[in-house]
């Protein structure tokens, strides 16, 4: 276990950014986000960023390739970087495994080449959650906000942050930071034993998902999709601030001076994001707002060994503008599903 | 497969052939003369114009062809009018093969085969019955049922009667929505043309074609006494990766892209009812 104090933060962050790009959750007019580290930076005392980390591996917008059209003739331009190393830190439990269920998909044959890149250059330096909220259940997927996962977990003990590396890059990631000290395992046990106490007295600490991941199209057939989705506005929101939701569009713009290709954050939510020349098979939003939770609680966890594609982080609950989200649904459809 | 999934390669459009009022084939190779990549029958390949749009398309070649891909496109949407107003020479983008493939190599080997098509229905199904052709002694009879809206939409009508009709072991059965003067075929919907037909049970049956015509033609067959595990058909809905992971083409637990588009009967029943 390495330590360092609170107020000596921004020397190991200077140390860290000197060798690779450096993210950490900060204070913005628009709430807490993942922002490249500058001297002078600190981080937010928010417990999670409005927008999750997804973004740094899987850009809400990005440049796939560009076109040069001349006459008749097409001519491909790959116009990939290399991606630099870079470090995440401060990543939350519950984001920290969206990573793993983004990978489930992107990292699957045939592997998605663009965010692979990306996930290999990232380290992430996860933190433990002392004061969980209202809208957290990660413990709902089996996730532990004490004990964070990722390359290095870390936890604030008073006036002092721990660090724990979890694998390779994450001992190589603290090798020869002078402004580490070694510290004793105490403090930090009693930091998970404060943070399990806070847990256990969350409204949504009880929140089973036992009865999800199977019985598809009796849950798609269910007759309370249509008062759940009855006030849904299809704004998408829930998608953009959702860590695991990575369904995507592909558009091409004309510059003007050739065409360059983009792949664009896209949701189930969205009308047309099925609408073909001969109609839409999800014809209401009732069809669309079924298949966003369908595909986290039932055909995801299908697929992928019972892995659900929520981590209970809660964005979509403090975000919802008309406050549906994934844990009302799950108690609706649960109901009378006792076994 | 090309390593890098989203990229495409570059083809160019040597013929154009019309078939109907609303359907072209292209013919595509690579600029220097080949074909783009090998596939198998009922594989499906992405095809785009930069700036304009790109989308799914099945390849109606048979993979025996080994100098070019053939793709019969109907005119419908913003992509397929830019593509119909195309003129030989022109390049366009095309990545793939994506998707499964009709089990020709397995579950179809051996069998007598029917084949039931509705208008541009036919464009996958011809890629598996010139597979099955090219490799006959594989392969028990060949039925083939198509039906169009007219005799005009009929899709290559001459390699129908110039080269299937005239083919030994192989039987051909056309029908039209409406009477037509100089057509003395059958006029009729293919579903009900299935049940007049009355064919053997035994058969292993691959039916393509729109939507409803494939629900009323599977209700036929199953009249008739042919199984759910007898039946393959195809399956299409939005896509814009071909991976299975832009989540466009996602019903139930499958992916059309990667899991389909071949469906026996009998896997698609237990789907959610979204197609």
């Amino acid at each position: 276990m390495l330590k360092i104090k609170l107020s000596k933060l921004p020397i190991l962050f200077d140390a860290l950014s000197d060798k690779n790009k450096l993210y950490i959750p900060a204070d913005t007019k628009g709430g807490a986000r993942f922002l490249q580290y500058e001297n002078g930076m600190t981080m937010t005392k928010e417990l999670n960023t409005v927008r999750s980390p997804k973004d740094l591996f899987f850009p809400q917008t990005e440049n796939l390739m560009d076109f040069k059209l001349e006459g008749k003739k097409i001519e491909v331009i790959d116009t990939r970087e290399e991606c630099e190393d870079f470090v995440i830190f401060g990543v939350r439990a519950c984001d920290v495994r969206s990573f793993e269920v983004l990978d489930r998909v992107f990292l699957s044959e045939p592997i998605d080449t663009y965010y692979k890149n990306r996930r290999e250059h990232g380290v992430i330096v996860s933190l433990a959650c002392n004061r969980p909220e209202e809208t957290c259940f990660c413990s709902t997927f089996d996730i532990d906000c004490a004990n964070p996962e990722g390359d290095v977990a870390s936890y604030i003990c008073g006036d002092e942050m721990y660090f724990e590396p979890l694998t390779e890059k994450g001992s190589e990631l603290l090798l020869n930071l002078s402004c580490l000290s070694e510290g004793s395992e105490a403090p930090v046990y009693e930091c998970k034993r404060n943070i399990y106490e806070i847990k256990s007295k969350l409204p949504l600490s009880t929140l089973s998902a036992e009865k999800f991941g199977k019985n598809m199209t009796e849950y798609f057939n269910s007759d309370k999709w249509d008062e759940l989705s009855e006030a849904c506005l299809g704004c998408g929101t829930c998608t953009f601030v959702c860590p695991t939701c990575q369904c995507y569009d592909i558009k091409d713009f004309d510059t003007g001076n050739g065409i360059k290709r983009f792949r664009c954050w896209d949701s189930c939510m969205y009308s047309d994001f099925t609408k073909m020349a001969h109609g839409n098979p999800r014809v209401s939003q009732k069809e669309r707002f079924r298949q966003r939770f369908m595909h986290k609680l039932v055909y995801y966890p299908m697929n992928n060994d019972g892995l659900f594609s929520c981590v209970g982080c809660g964005r979509c609950l403090s975000k919802c503008p008309i406050s549906m989200n994934i844990v009302k649904v799950m108690k609706k459809l649960g109901e009378g599903k006792d076994e | 497969m090309n390593n890098e999934t989203l990229i495409p390669v570059i083809g160019v459009v040597t013929d154009i052939r019309i078939d109907t009022p609303d359907v072209k084939t292209f013919r595509v190779v690579t600029p220097d003369g080949n074909k783009p990549f090998e596939y198998m029958p009922g594989q499906c390949a992405m095809l785009s114009i930069p700036g304009v749009g790109e989308a799914m398309f099945s390849i109606t070649s048979s993979p025996t062809n080994t100098e070019y891909m053939e793709f019969s496109i109907k005119k419908c949407g913003c992509l397929t009018d830019w593509l119909h107003k195309m003129e030989v020479g022109q390049y366009v983008t095309v990545r793939g093969p994506y998707g499964n493939y009709f089990p020709v190599e397995t579950e179809l080997k051996g069998k007598n085969l029917l084949f039931i098509a509705g208008g541009i229905g036919l464009a996958p199904l011809r890629s598996v019955i010139n597979y099955c052709r090219a490799n006959r002694d594989n392969y028990g009879t060949i039925d083939i049922i198509y039906g169009s809206r007219s005799k005009d939409d009929l899709v290559d009508y001459s390699e129908i009667i110039n080269e299937w009709m005239t083919e030994a072991g192989v039987s051909v059965h056309l029908t039209i929505d409406r009477e037509q003067e100089g057509w003395d075929g059958h006029v009729g919907f293919v579903p009900n043309y299935v049940k007049e037909l009355n064919p053997d049970i035994n058969k292993t049956v691959l039916v393509c074609g729109p939507p409803i015509m494939i629900k009323f033609t599977l209700n036929a067959l199953k009249e008739l006494g042919f199984t759910e595990e007898q039946v393959y058909t195809t399956m299409e809905l939005r896509m814009k990766c071909g991976v299975g992971k832009c989540g466009r083409c996602n019903i139930g637990s499958k992916y059309v892209c990667k899991d389909g588009p071949v469906f026996r009967y009998d896997k698609l029943g237990a789907l959610p009812d979204e197609y």
